[in-house]
């Protein structure tokens, strides 16, 4: 689909150059820019986003109770003057650390995003370039990934979590979320390959890492943004899923996944303790695909004419 | 075509075991059966302890590849070990396959039927108010996790009762237990019970298909083959079924078998949210009881879904692709 992508944005751009030669020429990038912000859904999911992180830094800055504070006179109140949101069940203000576990997840959704999508799109581009054994390698971890859901992996090493921070904790949930996107990048490395560019540069000598790097790996670039987005949703959503069941996320640290998981059990009787954080999490991952969405369109001319 | 089924079974076969083996080591040397009789009070002997973990073919200070041996040995004839409490796997994961099944069944059925048709019209429907209706449902389920939807519908159906002043949706538990109402009352209830897991995985399922269903349906209806059908004389609703639709439902079968992973992890959020007693549930408790046996078991279980789920979808795909039958 990118490939395509290229080829009108090359086409585009040389028309511009044939008509006039001293005028600048607007860039791939900065065509695609005004295109993401001409997109309605990009603009309000990067709204919303905006708002919810400067909500989860600076929300524990203005609440007058601190994170590891407990109120013990007043244990699961609903929404006060005092304790905006209410407060759980040993007297934590819900404000408070709601915004720390929007805090915790959004860093985890990040950073989980951006290392899978670099590790898968380093592994596909080798696998679809050498092929070979490294490429039957890659096939058998994805097939191998498809058979075993990577939640009954992540459920099963959560021993080894309980006693290492939330960093480790990333990194797992990275290690088994990189295999689709990799099986993806191969497909469309073998074709790329296959271009005359790649050609030139091979016959001119150049290493073959250093064309992973210098052709393959940017020529898809609008894929693997798009890619990346995805990737922190589902990331949010695997951490929440997680944490529910005391897998994830451990005490002290908070995530949204780990509040809910306390309020799903008082959701009746005590709703605000599981609607806020329920509500952030959806807001949130709503946005984030907001945003993957109109990129994809912003980036594929292809599908411009299906939603316009 | 047969060719192409066997060898893709072949290649299934393997990959359950090595699922199954990986799963297996994973869970022998993440979790502590040790720690479990440790624990007990009062405390037991290290002897006695030893003793008992030597009997269920758990204990660390047998090397590991031994205790895989002396596993994978049982499995090989059919028998998955034993329970952390000294009961049979087998035992149990007869009762609680059947329990999982029902909910996969039904929940993939209804949700995939109900996605695909909605998708698909929805993109004959473009930009008309179905089609931005049904988008916009799918985009939002899609924000939300699993268990959300399973606590949300739990909430709704508590607060519906109450204002109905009847019964009308069970939500704890597969059947209520020492009910005496014959065989169709048990049915009945049975059916009741199922109705709100079933309706979680089936939303959940639904917003993705729907979603890819419309896209690739877009795609094939822009194409040229489908305006020859239409050109050359077939109904609209004959060129849409016939040519459009099939040819749209191929990508949507191999997606079937990306997301069947996701739907078993699902599985197990319905089933530990509603109180069902199935293989998601368990493996949920074997992880925190240390039970390393259960675990692998649950494991294959689920990989032989996923293998069942793929081979379907070769079957599907070989049926409507008459590509793959010929060549």
């Amino acid at each position: 689909m990118s490939m395509s992508a290229e080829r009108v944005a090359l086409e585009t751009s040389t028309g511009h150059e044939g008509g006039s030669d001293e005028t600048r020429v607007p860039g791939r990038w900065s065509g695609v820019l005004s295109q993401m912000l001409r997109t309605r859904r990009v603009v309000v999911g990067l709204v919303i986003l905006a708002l919810m992180a400067a909500a989860a830094w600076l929300g524990p800055l203005i609440s007058p109770w601190e994170f590891g504070e407990r109120d013990f006179s007043s244990f699961l109140k609903p929404p006060s003057p005092e304790h905006w949101l209410g407060t759980d069940n040993t007297g934590r203000d819900i404000f408070t650390i709601t915004m720390s576990g929007l805090q915790k997840s959004l860093i985890i959704g990040l950073l989980v995003a951006v290392i899978t999508t670099t590790f898968a799109a380093v592994v596909g581009a080798f696998a679809g370039y050498f092929t070979g054994v490294s490429d039957r390698a890659l096939m058998w971890i994805t097939d191998l990934a498809l058979v075993l859901p990577s939640f009954l992996i992540l459920a099963i090493l959560s021993p080894v979590l309980r006693t290492s921070g939330w960093l480790v904790f990333v990194l797992l949930l990275a290690a088994f979320g990189w295999m689709v996107t990799a099986k993806m990048i191969r497909g469309m490395t073998i074709s790329l390959k296959e271009r005359e560019y790649v050609h030139a540069a091979r016959f001119m000598g150049v290493p073959a890492w250093k064309i992973i790097f210098r052709h393959i790996i940017p020529n898809m670039s609008s894929l693997l943004i798009v890619d990346a987005t995805i990737n922190v949703s589902s990331a949010i959503i695997a951490e929440t899923a997680l944490s529910y069941f005391g897998f994830g996320v451990q005490p002290p640290d908070v995530t949204l996944g780990s509040l809910i998981a306390v309020g799903a059990r008082q959701a009746v009787t005590h709703p605000w303790t599981f609607v806020f954080c329920t509500g952030l999490l959806v807001l949130l991952v709503l946005a984030v695909n907001m945003i993957g969405d109109g990129l994809r369109d912003a980036l594929d001319p292809q599908s411009k004419s299906r939603r316009a | 075509m047969g060719m192409f089924l066997v060898r893709r079974l072949a290649n299934y076969v393997v990959l359950v075991f090595l699922a199954t083996t990986f799963a297996y080591l994973l869970a022998a040397t993440t979790l502590d059966p040790r720690a479990n009789f440790e624990q007990m009070q009062p405390p037991p002997s290290p002897e006695s302890v030893d003793a008992r973990l030597y009997q269920l073919n758990l204990n660390d200070k047998t090397p590991l590849a031994e205790r895989y041996t002396t596993w994978v040995t049982g499995v090989a004839t059919g028998d998955f070990g034993q329970t952390i409490q000294g009961k049979p796997v087998n035992t149990e994961i007869a009762r609680k396959a059947g329990v999982t099944l029902r909910l996969i069944i039904a929940g993939t059925i209804i949700g995939c039927t109900t996605g695909v048709a909605i998708g698909a019209y929805s993109a004959v429907r473009q930009y008309r108010k179905f089609d931005k209706t049904a988008t916009a449902a799918a985009f939002f389920v899609l924000a939300v996790p699993t268990v959300v939807i399973a606590v949300t519908l739990q909430v709704a159906a508590a607060s519906i009762n109450q204002a109905t002043g009847v019964q009308i949706f069970q939500y704890g538990g597969e059947y209520t237990s020492g009910l005496d109402a014959g065989f169709w009352g048990t049915l009945g209830n049975r059916l009741q019970h199922m109705v709100l897991p079933t309706l979680t995985l089936a939303i959940a399922l639904f917003a993705a298909f729907s979603r890819y269903q419309r896209n690739m349906m877009l795609d094939v209806l822009g194409s040229d083959f489908v305006r020859t059908a239409m050109a050359k004389g077939l109904t609209r609703r004959a060129a849409l079924f016939k040519h459009a639709l099939r040819t749209a439902l191929i990508p949507t079968v191999t997606y079937f078998t990306f997301t069947f992973g996701i739907l078993l992890a699902g599985t197990t959020f319905t089933e530990k949210v509603y109180g069902w007693n199935g293989m998601g549930a368990w493996v949920v408790d074997s992880i925190f009881t240390n039970d390393v046996h259960a675990v692998a078991a649950v494991s294959c279980f689920m990989a032989v879904c996923v293998m069942a789920a793929s081979f379907f979808s070769d079957i599907l795909y070989a049926w409507l692709d008459p590509r793959v039958r010929v060549g």
